[in-house]
């Protein structure tokens, strides 16, 4: 996923349209707005990202998970079987991006990427909501895909790139 | 000046304003596992070296007490599960890459092997079947009978022979106990130091230094337990040295975190002049390790020093050790 900082006005529609489309229980979220001022009065610099868990390529929180609940699935959305899951936190610690929460019900709960839409080859809840489109989904390893295209002409950043996770996120700056 | 705010979606008690996913379950449960480890390791390594007759508390009494603490630390950490309904699914695999399945299924083994050892010095340790409460007494009269007042046997032959085997093979069992004492013990640090997100614990020498306060606390305990003047002084030497060794790895700990990326810097200086510098340094470098250490040596140069004094300041120690480690690891993380 590509997310352009430019564009994003920070509306939380991606929120809703998440919270909405995954019954979130009320008061939790999957995804949430971080805005970054930099700087110092009167110079200051305003960065706006809609962010969530970043489908990481070395993934802490499968490697932690002592039951098997957290796993990667076929094109690297990584996803908790609620069933396998026993609440243990260990996940939760492992996120460097905070990404994951307990569901009221007791088990660890997270960002899907909307997989049960990406099948039927919709695009997820957030991306498909935003009014400024400044997300981009789809295959990274696709060179034709608009994603790959949006990473490879725009200048990007990763969050917290040096805890050694591989997100799979790009902030397009 | 970088100021970054979460505007909208994660009003989560749990995350913000900063992660508290574990509170006291867990630090309990690391404190106890290591205590239990090191009771452990005593008993089994000074049957290993012979010294079984001098060392009769650590051998046959500190092995119970090892039991009761990994119960109620197996308490605390189901008291941690917030999906406690499926907890069995961490008996239905075996993740090598993952530290909590590594402790589950050691405390699962070592509690077996600890109830094995503590079985076969039932009748050595607790010679006198005299129990005076009538109901624990008809309780033990259903495996149990009476030869005199001062010796009993097993009322069931089998029992009589697992006993006997186990008696004999007591050296395999002992190294069996040592090795699964060692994992116990270097687990409740490697549990921390597996997570990259959080700067404090992402460092290897957590393990030892867990292994080294776990079986500092054990000798503490078994110190306190004894009766024997001997047995107590040795301990008091064991205390001194393995003290000496876990302000080593506290300082290769910090010199480790400065010397390193920014988020470690940071990480150290929450206990060199931030939050945590008074909690820290007062009751677990101080209390917990020079004190104890200046009153063992003053014991050893033969001033009459009461035990329990150094003894409870270890114990106290290895706990808040523990608390803080737990409280301010999940405060400290990346900033992006």
């Amino acid at each position: 996923m590509a997310i352009d900082t430019k564009k994003c006005v920070g509306c939380s529609d991606c929120v809703v349209a998440c919270q909405v489309e995954n019954n979130i229980p009320h008061g939790y979220a999957r995804d949430w707005i971080a805005e970054t001022v930099e700087g110092t009065y009167p110079e200051l610099a305003l960065e706006i990202r809609s962010e969530r868990c970043n489908h990481c390529e070395n993934t802490p929180c499968v490697r932690t998970c002592p039951t098997g609940a957290s796993h990667v699935i076929e094109g690297g959305i990584v996803k908790v079987t609620h069933k396998e899951c026993i609440g243990c936190g260990a996940c939760i610690e492992s996120c460097p991006y905070d990404a994951r929460y307990f569901h009221p019900e007791g088990y660890v709960d997270k960002c899907t990427f909307c997989d049960h839409r990406v099948k039927n080859g919709q695009n997820p809840a957030c991306v498909s909501v935003c009014p400024t489109h400044c997300m981009y989904f789809g295959d990274l390893d696709d060179p034709n895909s608009e994603v790959a295209k949006k990473v490879r002409s725009r200048k990007t950043k990763v969050l917290a790139p040096e805890a050694g996770t591989k997100p799979q996120i790009f902030y397009l700056i | 000046m970088r100021e970054e705010l979460i505007t909208s979606g994660r009003m989560n008690p749990y995350i913000d304003p900063h992660l508290a996913v574990w509170e006291w379950q867990i630090p309990l449960y690391l404190f106890l596992g290591g205590l239990a480890a090191g009771l452990l390791f005593f008993a089994a390594y000074f049957v290993i070296t012979g010294k079984e007759e001098k060392y009769q508390t650590t051998v046959q009494y500190g092995p119970i007490v090892a039991f009761f603490a990994i119960v109620i630390g197996l308490l605390a950490l189901l008291a941690d599960l917030k999906h406690l309904a499926y907890f069995w699914q961490l008996f239905m695999t075996i993740r090598i890459v993952s530290p909590m399945s590594w402790g589950a299924w050691t405390l699962t083994v070592i509690t077996f092997v600890a109830l094995v050892w503590i079985f076969t010095y039932l009748k050595s340790g607790f010679p006198k079947f005299g129990c005076k409460v009538s109901f624990m007494r008809s309780l033990f009269k259903i495996a149990i009978k009476e030869t005199d007042g001062n010796k009993w046997e097993w009322k069931y032959e089998w029992i009589q022979k697992f006993e006997t085997y186990a008696q004999e093979k007591r050296k395999s069992w002992a190294w069996l106990l040592l090795v699964l004492a060692v994992i116990l013990g270097v687990y409740t640090g490697i549990l921390l130091s597996a997570f990259n997100a959080r700067p404090l614990w992402n460092t290897a020498i957590l393990g030892p230094l867990f292994l080294t306060s776990g079986l500092s606390t054990g000798a503490a305990l078994l110190m306190l337990m004894t009766k024997d003047h001997q047995e107590k002084i040795s301990y008091s030497r064991i205390d001194l040295m393995l003290i000496v060794v876990e302000l080593f790895f506290i300082t290769h700990m910090f010199m480790g975190f400065l010397a390193s990326s920014q988020v470690k810097v940071e990480a150290a200086h929450y206990f060199l002049g931030g939050e945590f510098t008074v909690t820290f340094w007062i009751n677990v470098v101080i209390l917990g390790l020079i004190i104890p250490a200046i009153l063992e040596a003053l014991e050893l140069l033969k001033f009459k020093i009461p035990v329990v004094v150094p003894g409870l300041l270890i114990l106290w120690g290895g706990l808040m050790f523990r608390f803080i480690m737990v409280e301010a690891g999940q405060l400290i993380r990346y900033l992006y």
